[in-house]
């Protein structure tokens, strides 16, 4: 049996603990709002990059670059975008249960954040390569990322280049999700921003009446657009996987204040209960002693 | 008679204005965009772009990219732009020096592709910056 001393110093301890993760959830939804905001202003570029490439499209039959070339798949690269931090739920254990699947023999992997790249170095995975990237992604973190992976795949380290990482499908939802990366085996438009609806299949047939001009020529122009919309496809990938984990965080946050609080209840009420029996105890052995003494 | 310019970067949409006429630089040399211009499609290089709007002239810096023309519209693409007035000159000095002097240092391949574009920015800034000077 505890005494009240004992429970007071547990009403205190959790007090604590649900004060901390209230301040956890209150950050990660604004970060979660910053997250997706940052993942809302690269929609005006998406768009025009995908007119660019609906433009391209059509060409592409007789463009031949490396980076569209298929080849039969024995080597498979995946990216794993995870996060740095914990405590953000399921989120992180969901992911891994993806990676988890996958041929361990014929796959290597690249890591993108810290518990993706501890947890496949506890598994004994093969990883080619730890990238990290900040709160808010840049660009250039994420044209690191993709840069590798092309020259894993042009090098022949890979045939096939996959991303896995969480899609944000809701506030309270986000589902671990395998995208193709490499080969480009259509041009793709890209998509951008958090539930962005999908974008317009570039219009194919029928003779264009814009016929447009390269400078210097299309094979420039197309090598040099065809990585660079990887980079930003890689880029829309890891604000999304942001936006998935500071959602995901403020969520098992407000759950952990929630249970928290309902512990301080509980433990209020049995505190109570205890004292009150603690008083009637002292009141019997007074009202005995006196009895005796009279 | 207008063409509307749409500079955009994956973190913003820099500007967009109607204006009468563009002067850019593109891997082939600088070249003047009229209303009108014929469908074009073209890579950019870091350095700068001219608007003539009326009597006004607006100079901006820009980072490499892609450039489309179409009939009434060019569309820039790039990983940096700055109007020319906006460009703080001290931070673009700074930044320089910080690339350079970490570029000094062995760095590692990405890394060392990362600060060569921060450098190229930073001295792109500079120059746009001391050029249009007023």
């Amino acid at each position: 049996m505890p005494s009240t001393r004992d429970i007071r110093r547990r009403i205190k301890s959790v007090k604590n603990t649900a004060q901390i993760t209230k301040a956890m959830q209150m950050v990660a939804g604004a970060k979660m709002r910053k997250a997706q905001q940052a993942a809302l202003v690269g929609r005006p570029y998406a768009e025009l990059l995908n007119g660019i490439l609906a433009e391209a499209a059509p060409r592409i039959a007789s463009f031949k670059h490396p980076l569209l070339e298929a080849r039969p798949v024995r080597k498979r690269a995946v990216i794993v975008v995870s996060t740095d931090r914990g405590l953000c739920g399921a989120l992180n254990s969901n992911l891994f249960r993806e990676a988890a699947k996958l041929d361990t023999d014929a796959t290597t992997f690249i890591a993108a954040g810290k518990k993706g790249a501890q947890f496949l170095a506890r598994t004994r995975r093969r990883l080619a390569a730890e990238f990290t990237y900040k709160d808010t992604p840049t660009f250039a973190e994420a044209r690191a990322i993709s840069r590798f992976a092309q020259d894993l795949f042009l090098e022949g380290g890979a045939d096939a280049v996959d991303v896995l990482f969480t899609n944000f499908v809701s506030t309270l939802v986000q589902q671990p999700k395998t995208v193709p990366l490499l080969p480009v085996g259509e041009i793709r438009a890209v998509t951008a921003g958090v539930n962005a609806p999908a974008p317009e299949p570039p219009a194919t047939g029928g003779p264009r009446t814009d016929v447009f001009e390269f400078e210097p020529d299309e094979k420039t122009v197309l090598g040099a657009l065809l990585p660079h919309s990887l980079n930003f496809q890689m880029h829309q990938i890891l604000l999304e996987a942001r936006a998935s984990e500071h959602s995901a965080r403020m969520v098992a946050m407000k759950n952990a204040t929630d249970n928290a609080q309902q512990l301080i209840k509980d433990l209020t009420l049995e505190y109570n209960k205890l004292r009150q029996s603690n008083i009637t105890k002292e009141l019997l052995e007074i009202a005995t002693a006196q009895m005796a003494v009279g | 008679m207008t063409i509307r310019l749409e500079i955009v970067t994956p973190e913003a949409k820099i500007f967009s204005e109607d204006v009468d006429m563009v002067t850019l630089t593109g891997t082939e040399g600088e070249m003047g965009i009229l209303p009108q211009h014929m469908p074009l499609m073209t890579q950019l290089a870091a350095g700068e772009i001219v608007a003539q709007k009326g009597k006004d002239t607006i100079f901006l810096a820009v980072g490499d990219g892609f450039v489309q023309v179409t009939g009434g519209r060019v569309a820039v693409l790039t990983d940096m732009a700055v109007r020319a007035e906006n460009i703080d000159e001290a931070a673009a000095e700074q930044a320089r020096k910080n690339a350079e002097a970490r570029l000094a240092e062995k760095v590692s391949a990405e890394e060392a592709a990362h600060l060569q574009a921060a450098l190229l920015h930073a001295t792109t800034q500079l120059r746009v910056r001391r050029l249009r000077k007023r």
